[in-house]
């Protein structure tokens, strides 16, 4: 490699670290300047003791949870049944799984609004836990190209059909086949997509604001609108979480490598 | 009544017909062989029992039961597959168990169960590895007492030993037919390699285009093929060209030799067809028909060399034992060779 390549290498890394990493570092360093000529942990204290902001973080990761149920329910059915019976609908499943990639979210909540407000023939707006439903399938909806393409790739690895019959001949019916083979052999790639999930619902602004639910997101707005340092101090909280997640994705690959076969 | 009987089974892919009226009977104990070239149905054939495909017509009995309509998992079978099919996450024990564990079978069963099937593949101390720490044979083993661990009725081997290499193989199929003679299960194996066959069956069915083509023991198939195809699937032939002088006593003229095959043969030009087995180089006692040619090639496989000679213009392959007293002859070496006409196959009409 000549010097020139090496040095172009490098400029183009170092231009991209700065890119990412200049507005964090800079984000970082004003939450920790709340208190005047010091730097300080007062805007995260104030954050973490904040009742709005333990109420509103738990909620929304309840909801992660349950998105995460909703769409490991979904998505490893579906995309198992779609690798072992119906090949040729990937492409169709695939579009469909990408769709919210395209559409914007508040699209898709007006949607909703539209198709499920009170005067509709399921009014699941009228109630608060009609409403934390349809904000879950919202969820599951926006992370579905996440979650559906972890799981496919993970199948990928795995001979799901071979698997599957010698299970059925052992005497498995669809759900063993399902919950004892198949489920156990994707969970690195379910993990990856439930983490995906969990960053992506933890930050969701649109769906739970426009749907009035005390959600993360909307926190985050209200905050950003009316305090200085906090809005920073909570950005920098939702990033670590992120980082978490990715983090824990990393840590499940590495562990699984002592249990997966070479194909 | 034969414990396993498949009657008028037929499948077709849209339509192609793959298998076509498929006619066995297996008694119980029986190892049975399904014997073809790529595509001549007999992975279809042990699919449909297993219950992974749905024939087209036909019955399916096993026990006297049609299981024709029942489930893969309600069949009661035992099944092995090429590439092993070991799940990744479990434990060779738990592998081995699994079939116990979905049928509910208390834990200290299943584990006086597992460490019987460990022991019967020689495996006794390798029940705590995952799958990707074992070699292919202990793995193919594993999924052999992953099959046998649930005591099915029949047990379906799906070309087990296609994946592994030629020493292994060997010992494995021997380690197989051990275990099976041992438990006493009826067993259906398919494979396209003849000297498997051969060796571990009780009877073989030689498939071709999705028809059997013959059913009969090793010995059967091997000495008295009953078709062209058969005959030419089944071990090493050579063809000879042949002309019938008289059909009653089977007398023919071959090149510049006359043979007499003591039994009818039809009129006008023949195709025989001789093992190298049978072809003897020089004269020997008891052989009637002696053959002149030329060696053309010498091929030294240890203990036997095959050599080829050209005769009247075909090449005739024969065998010989190696031994340091008698060393083969070179290529271009004018040869007698000799073999007793009644052992000569029929293999068609010119």
């Amino acid at each position: 490699m000549s010097l020139w390549t090496r040095l172009t290498a490098w400029l183009a890394l170092i231009f991209g670290l700065t890119y990412f990493l200049l507005p964090l570092i800079g984000m970082a360093e004003f939450s920790l300047k709340m208190r005047r000529g010091v730097y300080s942990l007062d805007a995260y204290a104030k954050v973490l003791g904040d009742p709005r902001f333990q109420e509103t973080f738990t909620y929304s990761v309840v909801m992660a949870l349950f998105t995460i149920a909703f769409g490991v329910l979904l998505v490893v059915p579906t995309a198992y049944w779609v690798r072992l019976k119906m090949p040729w609908a990937r492409p169709y499943v695939e579009f469909v799984t990408l769709l919210p990639l395209v559409i914007p979210a508040i699209v898709i909540v007006f949607g909703y609004i539209r198709l499920y407000n009170t005067s509709s023939w399921l009014p699941l707006t009228g109630t608060a836990m009609g409403t934390n439903v349809l904000l879950m399938f919202g969820y599951a909806t926006l992370a579905l190209p996440y979650m559906y393409r972890a799981v496919d790739t993970g199948l990928r690895t795995i001979d799901v059909a071979t698997l599957t019959e010698a299970a059925q001949s052992l005497g498995a019916g669809w759900i063993t086949v399902l919950g004892r083979v198949i489920l156990p052999n994707v969970l690195v790639a379910v993990l990856s997509g439930a983490f995906l999930t969990f960053a992506i619902v933890i930050g969701e602004f649109t769906m739970a604001a426009l749907l009035n639910r005390p959600a993360f997101g909307p926190y985050l707005q209200v905050l950003g609108a009316n305090r200085a340092y906090e809005p920073a101090a909570l950005s920098v909280i939702a990033f670590a979480i992120t980082w978490a997640c990715m983090g824990l994705i990393q840590l499940a690959t590495h562990l699984s490598k002592h249990t997966k076969a070479p194909r | 009544m034969s414990f396993l009987t498949i009657e008028h089974l037929e499948k077709s892919f849209g339509a192609n017909r793959v298998v076509k009226d498929f006619n066995l009977g297996i008694e119980k104990g029986e190892f049975v062989s399904l014997l073809g070239p790529s595509g001549c149905g007999k992975t279809t054939v042990l699919r449909m029992v297993a219950g992974f495909e749905t024939p087209s017509t036909g019955r399916i009995a096993i026990g006297g039961k049609d299981v024709v309509d029942l489930r893969p998992n309600q069949r009661n079978i035992g099944m092995v597959f090429q590439s092993y099919a070991l799940f990744p996450n479990l434990t060779v024990a738990d592998n081995i168990g699994f079939g116990l564990k979905v049928a509910g079978k208390p834990r200290a069963e299943r584990t006086a169960r597992v460490q019987e099937m460990l022991k019967l593949i020689g495996l006794s101390e390798l029940g705590d590895r995952y799958p990707f720490q074992l070699s292919g044979g202990q793995q193919q083993r594993v999924a052999l007492a992953r099959a046998l661990a649930p005591s099915p009725h029949v047990l379906l081997l799906d070309e087990p030993l296609s994946a592994l290499d030629a020493k292994v193989r060997v010992s494995l199929r021997n380690e197989i037919r051990a275990i099976q003679k041992k438990l006493g299960i009826t067993t259906i194996f398919v494979t396209h390699d003849q000297e498997e066959a051969l060796s571990m069956s009780d009877r073989i069915v030689v498939m071709h285009g999705g028809i059997a083509e013959q059913v009969g023991t090793p010995f059967e198939v091997y000495n008295r093929p009953a078709t062209k195809f058969v005959a030419n699937f089944v071990g090493m032939l050579n063809t000879l060209s042949a002309e019938v002088i008289d059909a009653a006593t089977g007398r023919v003229r071959i090149g510049g030799t006359e043979a007499t095959l003591r039994r009818p043969l039809p009129e006008g030009k023949v195709m025989l067809a001789a093992r190298p087995e049978m072809i003897s180089l020089g004269l020997q006692p008891g052989r009637d028909t002696v053959l002149d040619g030329t060696i053309t090639s010498v091929d030294f496989f240890g203990s036997v060399i095959r050599l080829r000679a050209r005769v009247d213009g075909s090449d005739l392959a024969f065998d010989m034992f190696n031994t340091t007293e008698e060393p083969p002859p070179a290529p271009g070496t004018d040869v007698r060779l000799s073999l007793l006409a009644s052992d000569l196959l029929l293999i068609g009409e010119n």
